[in-house]
This record gives structure tokens, sequence and C-alpha cells, in this order.
């Protein structure tokens, strides 16, 4: 069974100016352990769509489960992580704090949370941190804490929503390995929003391509790469046949004039 | 301390303007008195000296100037005056004693510091309700604003009054007038530092399911504390001037309102400007403790870099 199935979804948002449609027809299913990246413009809804996974909106039309159940009963039974666009960490709580406070909403008992904060800052490599602040931390830094306090009380789901759309390229690649490491360790099913070609070939074993007005699917890539990607899997011709056929799918559906 | 020396400079630049501003307004009762000790002032005669400037009669009786900085009941007291009055006031006598600015300081105080207890407590009341309730947002905050257009001076004798006739007097009252002032800025300050929150970071919380409470207090209320902070600092001014209001339509015979009545009856200009720089002193402190106070809070919750 997969892990998320939606069915059809169409989304409508009521504004000012009238109703806007931002997802229509979406059929796709994320299968245990997948890494599944939605790649498009602006407005193509990819970020909408994630949110309908983590029942923070509501579809008008069709159906969607998580784990077999409605989205809202998977996010009471803390299925899924969600990391944002930025790492919005608050600034009163101490790197250690930030990760702990999932887990105290959640009602860990402290010597678990004491545990988990340990386990996760490792597995993001910023162990020694954890009594830090926020903004003594850089960027990426931050962006890694957030993905450790996503990961703090081991939900199976990684709802990832343009991590690391504000960071440097080189900061950007340095994150993208240690995610795919993670995710070899952890075999979490990943959704994960992107613009960027490179980003989406080197990390994903399904890449759903999207365009806008309505928000719609306009492709869905398996890709052949293996699960180990060192870095330099960029530069064979496997890699860039995929990035190749990301690039026409997207070119198809989005007319930039 | 790379900061005293420009401080000082502007200091003595006030007390500079001071001196040389009680020149032309103590002139005419200086060249009276003058007159009266059978010295030759210019004009001769009362009359005509009245219709002259200030700077005018200074330059035709120079040898009366030095009396301005002396009189007993000067237009303007010169700055060692009022100093000395403080000087004698405060050290010069016993804290129980009436003629203490120390014990009148304290009067003021201790409704100051009621008051603003109050009207901190009551603006984070309102502006919580306010946040969560739409029909309080729409409903109190009108209100709230048009209770800070009608002058303090005017609704504080009804206050009085009203609270007389139900048996209340004393140190409440005057809490309650202080309350009334201060409660405003906390108000309009917690409201925005609960609505600091993005929506980024409220979303977070939804997906843990964090209830409402969980929300407040884990997201909204710290969010809040520097805007609170900056709102308690205006609040304990205006809780300070709503003790000192309290105290002038009781005819109150303790407080530093009462002194500043008391000289205004009497004349007592170099009381009145005593009781006025020991609120402003008083004033300058309870500022700099929030001040403090701020700085801790902040900088342990890792807010202060």
């Amino acid at each position: 069974m997969p892990v998320v199935s939606a069915r059809d979804v169409d989304l409508t948002f009521q504004t000012g100016d009238g109703p806007v449609q931002a997802l229509k027809g979406i059929s796709l299913d994320i299968d245990k352990g997948d890494f599944v990246s939605f790649i498009g413009p602006s407005g193509c809804g990819k970020t909408t769509f994630l949110r309908v996974i983590a029942a923070l909106e509501e579809p008008t039309a069709g159906q969607i489960t998580v784990n077999g159940m409605s989205p809202d009963e998977a996010r009471r039974a803390r299925a899924y992580g969600y990391v944002f666009q930025a790492a919005g960490l608050y600034p009163w709580r101490t790197i250690g704090g930030n990760i702990r406070l999932p887990l105290e909403i959640m009602g860990f008992s402290k010597a678990e949370r004491a545990e988990r904060v340990a386990k996760v800052l490792e597995l993001v490599e910023l162990t020694g941190f954890e009594n830090k602040f926020p903004w003594q931390l850089s960027g990426g830094m931050q962006q890694r804490a957030s993905i450790a306090r996503a990961l703090a009380f081991d939900a199976e789901i990684l709802l990832m929503d343009e991590p690391f759309g504000a960071l440097d390229e080189i900061v950007r690649d340095h994150l993208n390995e240690q995610l795919l490491a993670l995710w070899g360790r952890t075999g979490k099913t990943i959704g994960f929003v992107t613009h960027s070609i490179p980003e989406a070939v080197y990390l994903s074993t399904k890449i759903v391509v999207m365009s806008p007005r309505p928000g719609r699917i306009a492709d869905v890539i398996e890709s052949p790469l293996p699960r180990e990607r060192p870095l330099d899997i960029r530069d064979t011709p496997e890699f860039l046949e995929v990035a190749h056929r990301v690039r026409d799918g997207l070119r198809a559906v989005n007319a930039y004039d | 301390m790379r900061s005293i020396l420009p401080v000082l400079s502007v200091i003595a630049a006030i007390v500079a303007l001071w001196y040389l501003a009680a020149v032309p307004m103590n002139i005419h009762q200086a060249v009276t008195d003058a007159a009266r000790a059978g010295q030759t002032v210019h004009p001769p005669e009362a009359a005509a000296r009245r219709d002259l400037g200030g700077w005018r009669l200074a330059l035709e009786n120079p040898g009366a100037v030095a009396g301005v900085f002396s009189q007993a009941r000067p237009r303007l007291p010169a700055p060692h005056q009022v100093l000395t009055e403080l000087w004698r006031t405060t050290a010069g006598k016993k804290i129980t004693s009436k003629r203490s600015l120390v014990f009148h300081g304290w009067i003021t105080l201790s409704a100051t510091l009621l008051g603003f207890a109050i009207g901190t407590a009551m603006g984070i009341l309102l502006a919580v309700g306010i946040v969560y309730s739409r029909a309080m947002d729409m409903s109190v905050m009108p209100w709230a604003i048009a209770s800070q257009t009608i002058p303090i001076l005017a609704i504080a004798p009804m206050i009085i009054v009203v609270l007389n006739s139900v048996g209340l007097q004393g140190l409440l009252p005057k809490a309650i007038i202080s309350a009334y002032l201060s409660f405003f800025p906390v108000v309009v300050g917690m409201v925005k530092g609960l609505r600091a929150p993005e929506a980024m970071q409220l979303d977070l919380l939804r997906t843990y399911s964090a209830s409402k409470s969980e929300m407040f207090w884990k997201l909204r209320l710290p969010a809040s504390m520097p805007y609170l902070f900056a709102s308690l600092k205006v609040g304990i001014a205006a809780s300070l001037v709503g003790a000192i209001v309290g105290e002038l339509p009781t005819g109150a015979v303790r407080g530093l309102g009462a002194r500043l009545l008391a000289g205004s009856y009497y004349g007592q200009t170099i009381q009145i400007w005593s009781a006025l720089l020991a609120a402003a002193v008083l004033a300058a402190v309870l500022v700099s403790i929030v001040g403090l106070i701020e700085r801790a809070t902040l900088r342990r919750m890792g807010l202060n870099r």
C-alpha cells in the first residue's frame, strides 16, 4: 500500500479576486522509502500539494490518504515531520530547545527528550551545538537544525518545502549530500519541493513535474539512477539524461512567453 | 566612559540656559526689592518698570541682577535653589517627616507601583482577549483608544468621587487612575507582540497538532516579550503621571502631587520645582529599573545579542 495516495485532488482558494484553482486533478502514489521531488515554476501548486499531504490545506474535491488515513488523522498520529523554506527556529530557544519543542508538545518524557535530541543532532552533524542559540549558527546549520527538529519524533514521512532554497550553492550541495545519506540510513519516505532541476534529479527516485494555472501534474519521471549517489554522479550521462527529460517536461507545459 | 563628556556638556548647557532664563524672569522683583532697600533704580516708578521687558530692565539696573538668584518666591528659581531645597527636604529631614520629599515620594511611588501592576495585568489580559476573540478585537480596541483621548485631569476627579461613594479611599483610587494611563501602552504593545509570530511558525505548531494553549505559552507569549518590555517602559512613566494627577483633585496632603498643589497655593515656586525634579528623578529610576529587567530577561531568552 502506498504511503501517500491522491486521487483527483482539486483545491480552489477563494480570494478577493474570485476563486483561484491551485490544484486540479492531482493523482499520485508515493511508496514507502521513495524520495519524491515536486518541481515546477512558481504557482504550479507544488507547495500547496505538500501542505495538503500535511493537512495544512484541505482539498475541495478528490481523495487523499496518508498511511491509509485522512491527512488530518495522519497528522494527529504524527505521521510526518515538516521542514519549511526558512529554518523558523525560535530565537528564544537554544538549538536543543528547538528540537525539544515537538517532543514537549507530544508528551515525551524528559529522559527520552534528551536522548532523542542527542540522536538527531548527531544525524545532522550538529553534535556540540545543543546549547547554542540560533543566531550563533550559519544559515546552513540552522536549516540542518530544523531538519533535526522534524526528525526528532521519528515520523515515517519527511515533507520538505524548498528547505535549501535560500542557501548558496556550495552549502546546498553539501546539505543535499547529507540529506541523501540521512535518507539512506533512516529509510524514510521524503516529499521534497524544489525549483532546481539538478537538485531534484540528484536527490529523487521519482520526479513530479508540475505546471501552473491550474496546478497539475505534467509528468512523473522514475529515476533510473542508483540509490547510492556520490556528488559526481551529476556528470554522468544517465544523470544528464534525466535532467534533460525534466527540462523537456517543464518546457512542454510551461510557455514562457 | 566615552559618553560621559557629551552628557556632561548637555547638562552644563541646560544649567547655563536655566540660570540665564532666571534673569529676565525674576528681575522685576529684584529691582523692586532693591528700590525698597533704598537703592537708586531706573526707572524709579514701579508702573514704568512693569511696562519694561525683562532683559531691558536688567540692562538698566545691572546692580540688581545678582538679586534674581536668591529670592524666596522667584518666578523661576535658580538651579542651586532647587537643589538646595531638594537636599534639605530629602537628606535633611527624617523620612517620616511631613516635610520630607522621601516620605511624599514613597506615597506617590506606592500608588504608582500598584497602578502599574493593575494596568499591566489588565493590559495583558485585554491583549490576550483581543488576539483570541474577534468580537473583543472589534469592541475593546476602539474603547481603549477613546479612553486615552479623555484628559486624565478631567476624569480623575470623577474616579475619586465614584470610588469614594462606594467606600474606597486612599491608595486604591490613585492606583486606579495610574492604571488607567498605563494599561493602554501595554494593550497596544502586547497585541502587536502576540501577533508577531509569522504564519510559518504557527503552521509549524499545527503540524505538531499543538493545542491553542500550547501555541500561546510556547510561541505567542515568548515572541511578545520584546514588545511587552517596550510598552512597560512607557507604562511605568505613565503610571507615575497618573499617581501624581490622582493626588491633585483630592486635596491630598501627602504625595508629590500634594506638594505641587501646596506649593502652588502658597506661591512656593522652589517647592514646586523641587517636587517636579523629584518626580522626574523617580520616573528616570523606574524606567531604568524596567530597562535592567528587560535586558536581563531578553539576554536569558537569547534575544539580546
